[in-house]
C-alpha cells in the first residue's frame, strides 16, 4: 500500500464531519425524549409541605404525604428516645445517619436522626429501604417499625436493625418554623 | 435447507397472476403456510408456536377494545375498570379474556421454551431463532408487568413500586434511573400514563419480532423430536393440511381450557388485593407478583446476605436478571453435538430436574419469605444456575449419547413397528427405539 493512499483526503474529512454532525444531531434530538420521562415541574413543585404538629403529644404520630411518599412526624416518648440513645453504633447494620439535614457521612446516633433542638421529634420518610414498602409503626422486635413485605425491622430512631433492607430509613430536609409547625422539604 | 425451497406456487386465476407479477404476497403465504415442508414426526409439543401466535392476536384484539373504555389516570383508572366490568356491554367478558389471556400466553410460552430446551432447538443453525424468542419473552414480561399496573389496584401499585425499586439497587445512578422510569419520587399518575402508552406499544413490537422469529424458523427449518436433519423429501410433509390441522386441533383443545378459566374461575389466577384501589400510604400484608413471575421472584428473595461488596438487595436483583440472561447464552452453553434429549439419557434426567426446580421456585415465590423457604429458594437458585453453567457445558463433553437414527423416516418407521407388536411388543418398545 502506498503512503499516498493512507493520507486522508478531503472526502475522508467530509465523511467524518458528516458522521459527527449526525451523532451530535441524534443525541440532541434524543435528549428531549429521555428528559420528558423525568419528574415534571408539577411534581417538583410539591417540593415542600407545612405541617401543624400542635396536637401531636408524646407517643403520637402524624403521617403526611410528601412527594407521593408518606412522611411520619412522630413525637417520641422518653422511653423510646432512651432506648434509641442506648444503642451502640457498632450494633447498627447501617452506621450512617441518612439525614438530609446533616453531612452525608454523619454517624447514625439518635441525635443525628433528628434536628438540633427538637430531638424528641422524628421526621422520617416511612418507606422501607429494601423495595419501597410502607413499614408498620411501633411494631417489631425493636419497638420501631416493621416491614410486612420482607420482614425488615427498624428501631425507634428508624434505623435498620434486622432483615434485608440495606439502609436506615431516610430523613428528609425539614425545619421547625415554630414549636408547633414543621416544614418538610 | 428448507428455507430456500424452490417456489411451487402457480397462480390459477387472472387476478392471481396480476398480483403475482406486482406484489407476490399470495406466493409468500403459499410458500410459507401451504407448501412449506415440515418434518413428518412433529408431536403436539410443536403446536405451541401456533397457539402463541393465536394468543397474541387474542390479546391485541381484546386490548384494543378495552382501551376504548379505560381511563389512564390515577384518579379514574380503578373506577374505569369497574365500569368495564359492570356497564360496558360484554366488558366483563373482554376483560376476563384479556386478563386470563396473559396467563395462558405465559403457559404456552413456557411449554414452547421447555420444548426448545428438551429437543435442543437452539443449536446451530438456530441460535438467532432462539435469541429472537428470548427477546419476545422479555417483551412479553415487560408488557404483562405494565398491563398488571393499569387496573390501579393495591397489587398494581405495590408491584410497580417493588419492581421499579429493583433499579434503585444499581450503585450511583440507581435512584436517577428509578425516577426516570416512574416520572416522580413515587409511583403515581405519570407512571400509570407511561405504562399505558408502552403497554399499548409493546405487543406490536412483539408482533414485529415474531415476524423475524418465523422468518429465521423458515430459513433453518423446524427441528423435530429426533433432532436429525431433514435429508429427503420423504422426511417431510406439506404444512397444509398436516401442520395446519394439527395446530388447529391443538388450538381448540387449548381454547377449551382457556374458556373454562374465563367462564368459571376468572379470578383464580389473580389476587384479591387488586380489587382494592391503590393506596400509596398502605402496603398490602404480602406482595406477590403474577404466577408467571414467581420463579424469578423466589430467586430475587433468595439472596438475603451480602456477597463481598455487593449488598443483598443488588445481589438479589443481579441473580434475578442473570437468570434470564442465561437463556440468551444457551446455544453456546450446551456443548453436545446431539440435539434431542431423546438420545441424551443424562441430559434428559437433568432436564426434568431443572423443570422440577423451576416449578419448586415458583411455589416458593408464592410463600412468605420466612422459615425454611428462603433457604430452599437459595438451593433452587443455585441449581438453576448450575444447570446452565455447569451441567449443560460438562454433559456435552462427558455424556455418551444413544445411537441416532439415520433419518427421520427411519425413526418414524421403527416407532411404528414397535407399536404394532402389541401387546407383547409394548414392553419391548423402549429397546427397539434405541
Amino acid at each position: 500500500m502506498s503512503a499516498e493512499a493512507i493520507e486522508p483526503n478531503r472526502r475522508d474529512f467530509l465523511y467524518i464531519a458528516t458522521g459527527m454532525a449526525g451523532v451530535v444531531g441524534a443525541a440532541s434530538v434524543a435528549w428531549p425524549f429521555i428528559d420528558q420521562m423525568q419528574p415534571d415541574a408539577s411534581t417538583l413543585a410539591l417540593a415542600s409541605v407545612d405541617v401543624d404538629v400542635s396536637s401531636v403529644t408524646p407517643g403520637m404520630s402524624l403521617i403526611v404525604k410528601w412527594r407521593g411518599k408518606p412522611v411520619v412526624v412522630r413525637n417520641r416518648t422518653p422511653k423510646e428516645i432512651k432506648e434509641a440513645q442506648d444503642v451502640k453504633l457498632s450494633e447498627l447494620k447501617d452506621p450512617i445517619a441518612r439525614n438530609a439535614n446533616l453531612p452525608s457521612d454523619a454517624p447514625a446516633t439518635d441525635a443525628n436522626r433528628t434536628v438540633k433542638g427538637q430531638e424528641a421529634w422524628l421526621v422520617m420518610i416511612q418507606v422501607c429501604t429494601h423495595l419501597g414498602c410502607i413499614p408498620l409503626g411501633q411494631q417489631g422486635e425493636f419497638g420501631g417499625w416493621f416491614c410486612p413485605c420482607h420482614g425488615s425491622q427498624y428501631d425507634p430512631a428508624g434505623r435498620i436493625r434486622k432483615g434485608p433492607a440495606p439502609e436506615n430509613m431516610a430523613i428528609p430536609k425539614y425545619e421547625f418554623k415554630s414549636k408547633t409547625s414543621v416544614t418538610i422539604g | 435447507m428448507s428455507g430456500f425451497q424452490h417456489s411451487t406456487y402457480t397462480p390459477k386465476s387472472g387476478i392471481g397472476r396480476w398480483f403475482d407479477q406486482r406484489m407476490p404476497l399470495p406466493r409468500l403465504v403459499y410458500d410459507s403456510f401451504v407448501a412449506y415442508p415440515v418434518p413428518r414426526n412433529l408431536n403436539y409439543a410443536y403446536t405451541f408456536g401456533g397457539i402463541l401466535s393465536m394468543m397474541l392476536v387474542v390479546q391485541i384484539l381484546t386490548g384494543v377494545v378495552l382501551a376504548m373504555h379505560y381511563a389512564a389516570n390515577s384518579g379514574l383508572a380503578f373506577d374505569s375498570v369497574e365500569h368495564i366490568m359492570r356497564d360496558v356491554n360484554f366488558g366483563w367478558l373482554l376483560r376476563y379474556i384479556h386478563a386470563n389471556g396473559a396467563s395462558f400466553f405465559f403457559i404456552a410460552v413456557y411449554v414452547h421454551i421447555f420444548r426448545g430446551l428438551y429437543y435442543g432447538s437452539y443449536k446451530a443453525p438456530r441460535e438467532l431463532l432462539w435469541i429472537l424468542g428470548c427477546i419476545i419473552y422479555l417483551l412479553m414480561m415487560a408488557t404483562a408487568f405494565m398491563g398488571y399496573v393499569l387496573p390501579w389496584g393495591q397489587m398494581s401499585f405495590w408491584g410497580a413500586t417493588v419492581i421499579t425499586g429493583f433499579f434503585s439497587a444499581i450503585p450511583v445512578v440507581g435512584d436517577w434511573i428509578q425516577q426516570l422510569l416512574i416520572g416522580g419520587f413515587a409511583v403515581g399518575d405519570p407512571t400509570l400514563n407511561r405504562f399505558f402508552s408502552l403497554h399499548y406499544l409493546l405487543p406490536f413490537m412483539i408482533a414485529g419480532v415474531v415476524v423475524l422469529h418465523v422468518w429465521a424458523l423458515h430459513v433453518a427449518g423446524q427441528t423435530n423430536p429426533t433432532g436429525v436433519d431433514v435429508k429427503t423429501k420423504g422426511d417431510t410433509v406439506p404444512f397444509s393440511p398436516h401442520a395446519t390441522m394439527k395446530d388447529g386441533f391443538a388450538m381448540v383443545v387449548f381454547l377449551f381450557f382457556f374458556a373454562y378459566v374465563v367462564f368459571y374461575i376468572p379470578d383464580y389466577l389473580g389476587h384479591a388485593d387488586n380489587y382494592v384501589q391503590a393506596n400509596p400510604l398502605k402496603t398490602p400484608s404480602e406482595i406477590v407478583p403474577e404466577w408467571y413471575f414467581l420463579p424469578f421472584y423466589a430467586m430475587l428473595r433468595a439472596i438475603t446476605f451480602n456477597i463481598g461488596p455487593i449488598n443483598s438487595k443488588l445481589g438479589g436483583v443481579l441473580v434475578m436478571f442473570g437468570s434470564i440472561v442465561l437463556l440468551f447464552l444457551v446455544p453456546w452453553l450446551d456443548t453436545s453435538k446431539v440435539r434431542s434429549a431423546v438420545y441424551r439419557p443424562w441430559y434428559k434426567l437433568f432436564f426434568w430436574l431443572f423443570l422440577a426446580d423451576v416449578v419448586m421456585l415458583g411455589w416458593l415465590g408464592s410463600k412468605p419469605p420466612e422459615g425454611v423457604y428462603p433457604t430452599l429458594a437459595l438451593i433452587g437458585a443455585i441449581f438453576y444456575y448450575a444447570f446452565f453453567l455447569i451441567i449443560m457445558p460438562v454433559l456435552g463433553l462427558i455424556e455418551t449419547p444413544r445411537k441416532l437414527p439415520n433419518s427421520i423416516t427411519e425413526a418414524v418407521l421403527q416407532k411404528k413397528a414397535g407399536g404394532s407388536l402389541a401387546p407383547a411388543g409394548a414392553t419391548a418398545a423402549p429397546e427397539t427405539r434405541s
